[in-house]
């Protein structure tokens, strides 16, 4: 079960992310979790939200946005469960294109997200070693 | 005081009645010969109803209608040849693109004529058949190259046809040969001088006395500063495909303004909106009309160059008109290290690879090199959160660019809408470069 980031492409100027992250907090949205890959020139602001479409119409006034499918993984907080995911993907001969992570309220866990170049592959993958993937439902479950 | 030389004496220094008689029993010729032989311009002549009697003198010039780069273009490659194909030896092209590029045609005789040219401006930086005169233009197509190696052929100078690019050879040659007059780009000549630099040469390590710099934009700081790094004194040389190549013009030991070889080439400056042929010493469009070429013969071409003419007496003795660094262009083209660039040309790659035309130039100078980056904005459907997307287009960008101009810029993707406009039209480009004060 994929969930949906979202994902801005920044200038790399100074403020360009202080106010993409004002607008979306002045309309009350939560940010549940958040990268930024950055070059020289431009960066992109990858975020999990509490309202997809809102953020959607509130960054566009600015600059691009568009919605990337990316797996969220639960994996217990402690060490080599990283590991083990990323094992399992591996041996699939999964290509990873980017991944950050992110901590939920539920005590001792942590969510890996990755962007991988075949998502549906990925999921059947990880579910049968038994690990968990979330859904856009889960997330607004597990957070606020 | 040092003698002044000349390569044909004569003619460069004729009195401007003599010139002006050359001038005159040429036109009257010249423009008989290409409304018999050249029917794209016999064309525009029976348009504007002007018959070859119609031209008696140079002042009778401004009768005649005025090629462009447009008519260049609408008869390429065949329309404006002026002899049988059969009578040419050689082909020269502009750095252009498909869309702008000029296709010339040289007799023996057109090129003896450019040679020759070039021969005198080699003999105005000092040159003689006892110099070792370095050619780092590109030979090719590009005119650069042959015509200052032509030039230095008829002078009876040693001659190195380096071409462009690989400066350790380059600096290895001229050390070891003992180069005397190097003919490059202004900005290859300011990076030689900064590789020597770099290397530990000062400048009276190297035996070079005279540069002979053209085919881009310079500044008169610029020219200090070669001619500090390297130890010599500077010359400006213009020319341009349409007419022959390097050469129209040059320098003397004066460095004031560009004297122009008018026993073959008539220069006229025109108000480039209305086309009125405008006084002397009024800035204006640059016209030529080339007064004996036979492969290419030209009439009253517009250059877009923007100048002012003067025919004040000059202390080197040469009585030809002398024309001005060129001010500006009547266009919207730049020259980018040494290559035309046409904005037009950026919007067609663009369109080409499916983006929008909202882009930006812009062109700086660092270092004596000129910066080329252009912003690109993307459609909300190109984009992609992967950064190795991104520079994926910026790259492939990057090579179109390069195949249309022969000049590859810096692309930059940027997001939708954030191109500035002024008054609602984008702002096409930002020349940062100070060449004109």
């Amino acid at each position: 079960m994929a969930i949906t980031q979202l994902s801005a492409f920044l200038e790399n100027t100074p403020g360009t992310l202080y106010k993409a992250i004002t607008a979306i907090s002045g309309a009350g949205i939560n940010i549940r979790a958040l990268s930024v890959a950055d070059t020289r020139d431009f960066g992109i602001l990858r975020v999990i939200v509490s309202d997809i479409d809102k953020t959607i119409e509130i960054l566009s006034d600015d600059t691009v946005v568009t919605r990337t499918q990316v797996i969220a993984v639960r994996m217990s907080d402690k060490a080599g469960a990283l590991r083990e995911i990323l094992s399992v993907l591996q041996e699939a001969g999964i290509n990873i294109e980017y991944v950050y992570a992110f901590t939920a309220n539920a005590a001792n866990s942590a969510y890996v997200v990755l962007r991988v170049n075949d998502i549906e592959e990925a999921e059947a993958i990880l579910a049968k070693n038994g690990q968990q993937t979330l859904s856009d439902k889960d997330l607004n479950t597990i957070l606020p | 005081m040092k003698m002044k030389s000349y390569y044909q004496k004569e003619i460069e220094t004729a009195s401007r009645e003599e010139i002006l008689a050359i001038q005159n029993e040429k036109i009257v010729k010249q423009v008989k010969y290409v409304y018999d032989n050249v029917p794209y311009y016999r064309n525009l002549m029976d348009q504007k109803g002007v018959k070859p009697e119609d031209i008696q003198s140079v002042e009778d010039i401004r009768k005649l209608p005025f090629l462009t780069k447009d008519d260049l273009r609408e008869a390429y490659p065949y329309g404006l040849l002026g002899t049988d194909l059969k009578n040419c030896v050689r082909i020269q092209s502009t750095s252009g693109t498909t869309g702008k590029r000029v296709v010339a045609f040289y007799t023996q005789k057109d090129i003896d004529m450019w040679e020759e040219c070039c021969a005198r401006a080699i003999v105005a930086a000092g040159g003689s058949n006892e110099d070792v005169v370095q050619v780092c233009y590109g030979y090719g197509l590009f005119t650069g190259g042959p015509g200052l190696n032509g030039g230095s052929h008829k002078v009876g100078s040693l001659t190195l046809p380096m071409s462009s690019g690989n400066t350790d050879r380059q600096i290895q040659f001229m050390m070891d040969l003992n180069a005397t007059i190097l003919c490059c780009t202004p900005s290859y000549a300011a990076f030689i001088g900064e590789s020597l630099a770099e290397r530990g040469y000062r400048p009276e390590d190297n035996k070079l006395k005279a540069g002979i710099f053209g085919a881009e934009p310079w500044t008169e700081e610029m020219r200090r500063s070669i001619e500090k790094s390297l130890g010599i004194k500077a010359y400006d040389i213009y020319g341009l495909t349409e007419t022959s190549g390097p050469g129209v013009s040059f320098e003397c030991e004066e460095q004031k303004g560009m004297h122009i070889n008018e026993d073959h080439f008539y220069a006229e400056i025109i108000n480039p909106e209305t086309g009125e042929v405008l006084p002397e010493g009024e800035k204006g469009e640059l016209v030529f009309t080339s007064l004996d070429k036979e492969g290419f013969p030209l009439l009253r071409y517009r250059t877009k160059d923007i100048c002012i003419l003067s025919r004040r007496p000059c202390s080197c003795g040469r009585t030809h008109v002398r024309m001005t660094k060129p001010l500006g262009r009547s266009d919207d083209m730049m020259i980018i290290r040494g290559v035309n660039v046409f904005p037009s040309q950026i919007e067609a790659v663009l369109l080409k690879e499916g983006y929008t035309p909202n882009y930006q130039i812009v062109v700086d100078r660092e270092n004596n090199t000129d910066t080329f980056d252009v912003y690109v904005e993307f459609s909300p459907e190109q984009f992609s959160d992967k950064i190795s997307d991104i520079q994926a287009r910026e790259k492939s960008l990057n090579g179109a660019m390069r195949s249309m101009l022969g000049i590859g810029p810096k692309i930059h993707l940027v997001a939708p809408k954030t191109i500035a406009r002024s008054e609602g039209k984008a702002v096409r480009v930002i020349d940062k470069r100070k060449l004109h004060d």
